[in-house]
């Protein structure tokens, strides 16, 4: 619970600010490297690297120069050594994302609504949400086989309990004086349901939607390692692991980590457009 | 099959008769009693609110005056006791309530005109007749700023105005208010409250407005109801009748200047008890 609250708060967009202040700005275009920060970080990063491979301080067999890896990585996004990987593998995801939502929105959402309910199953919800899916993936192998239904099934079960868990919390917590406001205008059960619990509940549920593809691309990933695997980021990177080809794995590796990254700013846009209330 | 023979005797206490308010009362509170954490906030409570006037409840801090009226509005349940408007219960009564943190009491995912017809729409009205309330609202209030808006783009004075204004959509017999300006600057205070003045001589709806600030209290009332602490009973009801519109001046009448003087003197009379 503690990462998602505390992402619900970093990601909260910041308070309205007066355009005013523009216009109190010096006429001369100069550079802003206010906004050149956030390129500090790789820059450094890349440099770091580049240095501890120029002066030998790490064996290249086991990490290449930033710039061959890079290199790789392009190519290997044009041509057919990581783009079949990396469609595969977004695929798997948002498969498993798509279940887990269809089936867990609902689901959490009616629980919330029934805190009883809740009450019910919530150790359940808790313990499985608390035991590492990963190491769910071999009981679902013998469940389901070697197959792509086994990476799409395990990694939708991760995120389904991540869903519901939020979506339910999400109308468990709605601000109690819009729910006495809807009361007070003769609003019935369903009415106060549909019109303020579950628009309460959206902002949370977000946030466990945001977690949950998270959760999906991780387990993915993982279950792509497994013998037997054919395709996907994570058997391109244990594959390349196994004939020491390093730059094929890293450039693997920041495939993977280039999705993660995309798939969390696209559902940050998606929240911001949808719960636009959000954090006013 | 259930009778007990030479079982003890159990009688029920009779319940007393229900006593009518005076010609003219619109909300009748009969025998309230309302227990907070096994102490007794209220307890035999009765109550006469009239028809048609302004009534402030002011008192000292955790006397319950904010519970009073949610008791009232059905917002917090009674443990027992009557409340009937009109002799009618609250079901078949409309009511408005205005909260005193709008931001919590709009709902932000609607535009600020969704959100005033928000009780039409519950009611079932077509958008014929909702639209021609907001026409009348929008005129009546006198709104300058755009309805179009969600209202987190709006001033807490703007926001405060559209609760009002959302409290009033459906006609309503009672208008709550509880502590509606207390979360506003000083000039929107005095702006919203000229608004629900003309509000009240234009419907003469009956309101019940809970303050903490008392020549607002004074100001907007046809009665003050002064309560003592814990458990809650009243000290004094005084009656203000100075003619309306009010305006700055009246806050300087001999007549508004001996009721706030008088309020304050029961006020502290009963903080010191």
């Amino acid at each position: 619970m503690t990462r998602e609250t505390s992402s619900a708060e970093t990601t909260a967009p910041a308070p309205w600010q007066s355009n005013d202040t523009a216009a109190y700005a010096p006429t001369q275009q100069r550079f802003d490297w206010g906004k050149a920060l956030p390129l500090v970080g790789p820059m450094v990063l890349l440099l770091v690297w580049d240095l501890v491979v120029r002066f030998g301080l790490i064996k290249p067999i086991l990490l290449p120069a930033p710039i061959d890896t890079l290199l790789t990585l392009i190519n290997g996004m044009a041509g057919p050594v990581l783009l079949p990987h990396f469609w595969v593998t977004l695929e798997r995801t948002l498969y498993a994302f798509a279940i887990a939502t269809a089936v867990g929105m609902p689901l959490g959402i009616a629980l919330g609504s029934n805190e009883r309910a809740y009450r019910s199953v919530e150790f359940v919800i808790d313990f499985f949400r608390s035991t590492p899916a990963s190491a769910l993936i071999p009981l679902f192998l013998l469940i389901f086989g070697i197959n792509n239904i086994n990476k799409v099934a395990i990694a939708a079960f991760g995120a389904f309990l991540i869903v519901i868990f939020n979506c339910a919390y999400g109308v468990i917590n709605a601000r109690k004086q819009r729910v006495a406001a809807a009361k007070v205008m003769g609003a019935s059960r369903w009415q106060i349901f549909k019109d303020v619990l579950f628009w309460e509940s959206l902002q949370p549920t977000f946030v466990g939607l945001r977690s949950a593809v998270s959760m999906a691309l991780v387990i993915v990933v993982v279950a792509e390692m497994f013998i037997g695997s054919e395709n996907g980021l994570g058997h391109k990177i244990i594959d390349a692991q196994q004939v020491m080809n390093v730059r094929v794995m890293y450039a693997a590796i920041m495939a993977a980590g280039i999705l993660g990254y995309a798939l969390n700013v696209l559902f940050l846009a998606l929240e911001k457009r949808v719960v636009h209330w959000s954090g006013r | 099959m259930n009778s007990v023979i030479n079982g003890p005797v159990y009688a029920d206490i009779p319940k007393p008769a229900f006593q009518p308010g005076p010609a003219g009362t619109h909300i009748t509170i009969r025998g309230l009693t309302k227990y907070f954490a096994g102490w007794p906030l209220y307890e035999n409570f009765d109550l006469d609110i009239p028809k048609g006037k302004i009534v402030s409840i002011f008192g000292p801090n955790g006397c319950g005056k904010s519970t009073l009226i949610n008791m009232i509005s059905g917002l917090v349940p009674i443990d027992k006791g009557e409340i009937l408007f009109d002799g009618k219960s609250l079901k078949d009564t409309k009511i408005g309530y205005v909260f005193q943190n709008y931001r919590e009491a709009l709902f932000p995912w609607m535009r600020t005109i969704d959100n005033i017809a928000y009780p039409l729409k519950l009611e079932g009205k077509s958008k014929n007749e909702v639209d021609r309330r907001m026409e009348e609202l929008v005129a009546s209030f006198d709104v300058k700023f755009d309805l179009n808006r969600y209202p987190y783009e709006l001033s807490g004075g703007q926001q405060q105005t559209a609760s009002i204004m959302r409290a009033l959509a459906p006609k309503p017999e009672v208008l709550f208010l509880d502590e509606p300006f207390s979360a506003l600057d000083f000039e929107m205070t005095l702006f919203i409250r000229e608004k629900l003045q003309e509000v009240f001589i234009q419907t003469g709806t009956t309101m019940m407005l809970v303050s903490h600030d008392l020549e607002e209290a004074v100001y907007l009332a046809d009665q003050v109801l002064l309560l003592t602490k814990r458990p809650t009973s009243i000290a004094e009801i005084l009656h203000y009748n100075d003619p309306r519109p009010r305006t700055v001046a009246t806050l300087s009448e001999a007549n508004f200047v001996a009721t706030k003087k008088r309020s304050l003197e029961v006020f502290q009379r009963e903080v010191r008890r």
